[in-house]
């Protein structure tokens, strides 16, 4: 943990003066890997999933994220890795010289379904996008489980104006509780409690949001993959059955409120933003906002009020 | 940090808990802002102390048998770490409460030894006097639980009793009957002693005791554990004299040569830990040992004979481990369900650092070693060596991604060797034998010796030391014979993560290499007996609750996993398979081919085992 509760980035002063020089960068070390027979050729220090698709693999993966830490819990990524005993999950195990992988074999194809499986016969998997896909190319049945296999099926929690929380949709990725932390906005509000089958992220207590250190920076709706954790004006669209992406503009701009200058992307529906995201590769936000570039942009769409003052 | 705290405030009670661990807080008004916002200790300079965790809310479950969200607040606020981190800790272990619960609270273990001595009538006769499992009982005064495997499965069935107060107890009821239990119960509750025949005894169930050959079990049952000079007379601490005259290199070599292959279940080579450790020592390093006693597998009881009738040969093992590999520090990890170890440990420690084997200028060298004990808090996952550095660091015990490796990067991130108990019990042997010679002990490929727990449908269980190269029926001779209709079903070897053998097997040799050859594992030396009586299908659904239970539940291999295999298991025992029997099973091998090839972790890896191992050997479901 950061000593001081702050993002380093915060932490960085000005230049004042002759700035500097930078040292010069080491070139990047290049060794050779085998991905399905084919030769690969990956920077020392990068991860099997880059190196797969700086090769042209498409990797399913789940609990990753290009701006967190991977915490290779979904095992839906995993890999066959000659010489280990066990598969190995690619968003996190980092390449070395002479390694023969493999990514479609046949235990690789039936890790990957049975955590689909797993996944889609506990939690409601219908807000990710790539579910379908996935379970069509793997050949995953979750119902093979039987109507009667334990789920988490819950009501969704709304006890705060900009967010709802639905965990019978929650995977238990860690991206939340990351983005609430260390990762980004250092809050700590929540945490994964509980064990087994029964962990489940929570804030201290189970105490409801508003009571919580909540700051509302929805960075960890940023980040959610399946739709747990959705913006409130997403949730009641989707409820009205309004909600439709297909329709929807989104536009880069850049935050009005202060001098940080995060890039947003406003995403617009029937002439009305219905949810504000930041792109995850952009230098100043890694896709991490606060509550006021995330939720502040109801000013925009009160009408009558802005007639009101011509 | 700036925590924000929930309202609730610690009583003085609780209060005084956490400052027992911490010590009285520097600055009052900390804590006493109680208005949401108050600055932990960092903000005043304090030192990471985030490991201290559980030793804190150890204390709160003993003071007031529970965890109050004032109690959690006020550790929170003491040791700067943030509420919901500290809830979400807490809610990770089965010993510590989250809800108002009674001071005196009765475990009783039901987990698969103690089903074969009853245990399953035992609960029934207490679900009849005390009531529902988990409602208050006495008054609103206990409550009693059933348990996975307490670890004193020669003393079958078993109970563990905890009363939580200003001076708090905790005891075991051994061969328990509702008598013998409720006696217990009402005398713990008049801060009485439990009744003498029915503590846990050690030379009963050494059947070997006083035979000359033994080496580790050579002191256990015959010296007082409590008395160093009795250790020391006994040829204790030559060991580590003898390790410091020859230099931590030739330890390490010795070590290695002697071919040990750790015994807490994963049979890794012990040398080449030591000497990936030994190698990375700088001037500046800071490495650890850790001594792992989280000993949880059920069916295992062995690392416990030793931590009370020996505990001065686990602590010099220790030392010397620290010694070779150049730590200043060691870690000694008891589970939360052994109290008596604890006890025994903790006072060898004193004894041990009041005599200068350990502390700062060992036996007046420069070698400085301190050894801390933590207590574990009923999680199985936390005898998996990652899941045990995050616990004592104060994290969810969740098992971490390797590589690295604990060599590399363990506790606190440092280089760091974790044994066994059993296998640092031999280090002084091999020390003083020379590894070679230790090496020509037992088998090529499995040198030395080895305990075995035997229990179950067993005439004379117990703790047995043989040399490796022993067949399974010499060994089951050696106890006695089967026990119970005398008739035998099944042995469980290695444990819950182990395999079924079935009689036919009984010639195999128990090594290494003997056991791999029937697709079982010696795992941490469960030996466990069935006779025809039993019901394996029964057996088989308590391993599978275990597993549900004991998944830490971070991956989902093993979250889901674990679940499924219990539910289709179910199905296929109450014949309510939804498709056929072919179908359910061919499921189940699925389930459990994914759970070994994508579990972050050896729980996950290995809890279909025993399982499949009996339904393939059995044909049970065909």
């Amino acid at each position: 943990m950061n000593e001081s509760g702050l993002a380093p980035s915060a932490l960085i002063p000005v230049p004042r003066g002759p700035v500097p020089e930078v040292p010069a960068r080491q070139a990047v070390r290049m060794v050779d890997i085998s991905i399905d027979g084919k030769k690969v050729f990956a920077s020392e220090g990068s991860t099997i999933l880059e190196a797969a698709r700086q090769a042209g693999i498409d990797t399913p993966t789940l609990c990753f994220l290009e701006n967190l830490t991977p915490v290779n819990v979904c095992r839906l990524c995993v890999v066959e890795l000659e010489g280990s005993r066990v598969l190995v999950p690619a968003c996190s195990r980092k390449v070395e010289a002479g390694m023969a992988i493999r990514t479609d074999s046949e235990r690789v194809r039936l890790s990957r379904k049975m955590v689909l499986e797993f996944l889609a016969s506990s939690v409601d998997l219908s807000a990710w996008p790539e579910f379908g896909g996935y379970c069509e190319r793997y050949g995953a049945h979750p119902e093979r489980f039987g109507k009667d296999a334990l789920d988490h099926k819950q009501l969704v929690k709304i006890d705060n104006e900009l967010y709802v929380r639905d965990y019978a949709k929650c995977v238990l990725c860690y991206k939340c509780v990351q983005a609430c932390g260390v990762e980004a906005q250092f809050t700590f509000a929540i945490g994964v409690a509980g064990r087994g089958f029964d962990a489940h992220i929570s804030t201290e207590f189970e105490i409801p949001l508003p009571e919580s250190a909540c700051v509302y920076c929805g960075n960890c709706i940023g980040v959610c993959p399946t739709g747990a954790l959705m913006f409130r004006s997403e949730y009641e669209m989707r409820q009205e059955g309004r909600w439709n992406e297909a329709e929807q503009t989104k536009t880069d701009t850049i935050c009005p409120y202060c001098g940080v200058g995060c890039d947003l992307t406003v995403h617009t529906q029937d002439g009305k933003i219905v949810k504000v995201t930041s792109p995850l590769d952009h230098s100043v936000t890694h896709g991490h906002l606060c509550i006021k570039g995330r939720f502040g942009w109801q000013f925009v769409q009160i009408q009558p009020a802005l007639q009101d003052y011509r | 940090m700036e925590l924000h705290l929930t309202n609730d405030r610690a009583t003085p009670d609780e209060q005084s808990a956490v400052d027992g661990v911490l010590g009285a807080p520097k600055d009052r008004r900390v804590i006493a802002s109680g208005n949401g916002h108050g600055a932990g200790e960092d903000a005043l300079g304090g030192e990471n102390r985030r490991h201290l965790l559980l030793p804190v809310l150890h204390a709160l479950q003993a003071r007031t048998g529970w965890l109050s969200p004032g109690a959690l607040n006020y550790a929170a606020a003491r040791l700067d770490v943030p509420p919901a981190e500290v809830y979400a800790v807490a809610s990770f272990y089965d010993l510590f409460r989250l809800e108002p619960t009674p001071p005196v609270s009765l475990h009783v273990c039901d987990d698969i030894a103690c089903k074969t001595q009853g245990a399953d009538a035992l609960c029934a006769q207490l679900e009849s006097s005390l009531g529902q499992e988990g409602a208050p009982c006495m008054d609103g005064k206990a409550t009693w639980f059933r348990s996975p495997c307490l670890g004193l499965c020669d003393q079958a069935p078993v109970a563990l009793l905890r009363s939580a107060g200003k001076s708090p107890r905790e005891a075991m009821v051994a061969q328990a009957t509702a008598q013998t239990v409720l006696a217990s119960l009402q005398n713990v509750m008049e801060d009485k002693e439990v009744p003498a025949e029915s503590r846990p005894r050690i030379k009963e169930f050494l059947p070997q005791l006083g035979e000359t050959q033994l080496r580790l079990l050579r002191r256990v049952g015959q010296v007082d554990p409590t008395s160093l000079r009795e250790y020391e007379q006994t040829g204790g601490y030559a060991a580590l004299r003898r390790a410091m005259e020859m230099g931590r290199e030739k330890v390490v070599q010795e070590v290695v040569a002697s071919r040990l292959l750790g015994r807490g279940g994963a049979a890794y080579p012990t040398g080449k830990k030591w000497e990936a450790v030994l190698r990375q020592l700088r001037p500046e390093s800071v490495h650890y040992v850790v001594c792992n006693a989280d000993e949880s597998e059920p069916g295992t009881f062995k690392d416990r004979i030793f931590m009370k009738g020996d505990p001065f040969a686990v602590l010099e093992g220790l030392t010397i481990a620290g010694f070779a590999v150049g730590a200043k520090k060691g870690f000694l990890y008891i589970r939360g369900e052994y109290p008596e170890s604890f006890r025994f440990m903790s006072q060898a420690v004193a004894a041990a650092l009041g005599h200068h084997y350990l502390g700062d200028g060992i036996l007046g060298s420069s070698f400085s070693f301190d050894v801390e004990i933590r207590r574990g808090a009923g999680a199985y996952i936390c005898g998996e060596e990652t899941a045990l550095f995050n616990s004592i660091e104060g994290y969810r015990g969740e098992p971490r991604n390797k590589p690295p490796f604990p060599t590399e990067s363990g506790l606190f991130r440092r280089p760091t060797i974790v044994n066994n108990v059993e296998t640092l019990v031999n280090i002084p042997e091999i020390v003083l034998r020379g590894g070679a010679a230790y090496a020509r002990i037992g088998t090529p490929q499995s040198t030395g010796y080895r305990l075995f727990c035997l229990s179950g449908h067993v005439k004379r269980p117990g703790t047995y030391e043989v040399l490796f190269g022993m067949t399974l029926r010499q060994l089951i001779e050696l106890a006695g014979g089967v026990g119970g209709t005398g008739r035998l079903q099944a042995v469980l070897l290695g444990g819950a993560a182990g395999s079924f053998v079935s009689p036919a097997e009984l010639d195999t040799p128990l090594t290494f290499e003997g056991v791999r050859g029937i697709g079982a594992n010696l795992g941490s030396g469960v030996v466990m007996l069935f006779d025809d009586s039993v019901n394996l299908k029964d057996i088989l659904a308590r391993i599978a609750k275990f597993f549900h239970h004991e998944s830490c539940g971070q991956c989902v291999p093993c979250r889901v996993g674990t679940i499924r295999q219990e539910e289709i298991l179910a199905r296929l025992t109450g014949n309510r398979t939804d498709g056929s029997t072919e179908n359910e099973i061919a499921l189940l091998k699925e389930v459990a081919q994914a759970m070994r090839d994508a579990s972050i972790c050896g729980l996950g890896q290995t809890a279909p085992n025993a399982l499949l191992s009996a339904i393939e050997r059995w044909r049970l479901f065909a």
